[in-house]
C-alpha cells in the first residue's frame, strides 16, 4: 500500500529523485558540458533527453590541446574557442554537466 | 512512451538549413530533408563548409547521414523557439521517471 501511494505521488512529482532530475533544474541556466576528444562547452541548456542529447544556445566550445616541443620535450597546453548561437549536441559524446565552472 | 523529443524537434526544422558536424571532423552545410526516430538525417542541396577539413564530395547534391556518426547539428537560432523546448524537455523529463 505504501508503495502503491508512492507510485500515485510519483506522477505529479517536481522533486529531485535521480541525476537526471538535476539537468532538469539547470533548463534556462547556464551549464558546463565536458565531453570527449578534451572538449568543453558553455552554453545555455534549452533541452536535453535521457540519452543526454542537449539544445545549447550561445554556445562556447573549448578544444584543448597539447604540443610536445621537439626540443625540450615541454608540454604546451593549447586551447582553441569558437562560438555557435544554437547548437544540439549528441548525447554519446558528453561525460558530465555542470553549472558553469567559476575561475578566480 | 519512447522519448521523442529531438524527433519533433528535428521535424520541425525540414525545410531550414543546417550544418551538421560529423564525429570524423567533416562539417555538412545543407537543407533539413527528414529525420527519422533514430534521428539519422537526409540533407539536400549540401556543400562542405570547413576548408580544412573537408573530403571531395564536389558531386554529392543529397545524402543520408547516420544519426550515430553526427556530433553536432549546428542550428538557425532564430528557428528555435526556446520557451517551447525547456518545456518540452521538462514534460519529457517528468514523463521518462515514470
Amino acid at each position: 500500500m505504501a508503495r502503491d501511494l508512492s507510485l500515485s505521488l510519483q506522477q505529479t512529482t517536481n522533486t529531485v529523485e535521480e541525476s537526471l532530475d538535476l539537468i532538469r533544474l539547470s533548463l534556462d541556466e547556464r551549464i558546463y558540458v565536458k565531453m570527449r576528444n578534451d572538449l568543453e562547452l558553455r552554453g545555455r541548456l534549452h533541452a536535453y533527453d535521457q540519452h543526454l542529447n542537449m539544445i545549447l544556445g550561445d554556445v562556447e566550445e573549448t578544444v584543448s590541446t597539447i604540443e610536445i616541443d621537439e626540443g625540450t620535450y615541454e608540454e604546451i597546453y593549447k586551447s582553441t574557442k569558437r562560438n555557435i548561437p544554437m547548437l544540439f549536441v549528441w548525447g554519446d559524446g558528453v561525460i558530465l554537466v555542470a553549472p558553469p565552472l567559476r575561475v578566480g | 512512451m519512447h522519448a521523442t523529443l529531438f524527433y519533433s524537434f528535428f521535424k520541425s526544422l525540414v525545410g531550414k538549413d543546417v550544418v551538421v558536424e560529423l564525429k570524423n571532423d567533416l562539417s555538412i552545410c545543407g537543407t533539413l530533408h527528414s529525420v527519422d526516430q533514430y534521428l539519422n538525417i537526409k540533407l539536400t542541396d549540401i556543400s562542405v563548409t570547413d576548408p580544412e577539413k573537408y573530403p571531395h564530395m564536389l558531386s554529392v547534391k543529397n545524402c543520408f547521414i547516420r544519426g550515430s556518426v553526427v556530433h553536432y547539428v549546428q542550428l538557425p537560432a532564430d528557428e528555435v523557439d526556446t520557451q517551447l523546448l525547456q518545456d518540452a524537455a521538462r514534460k519529457e523529463a517528468l514523463q521518462q521517471k515514470q
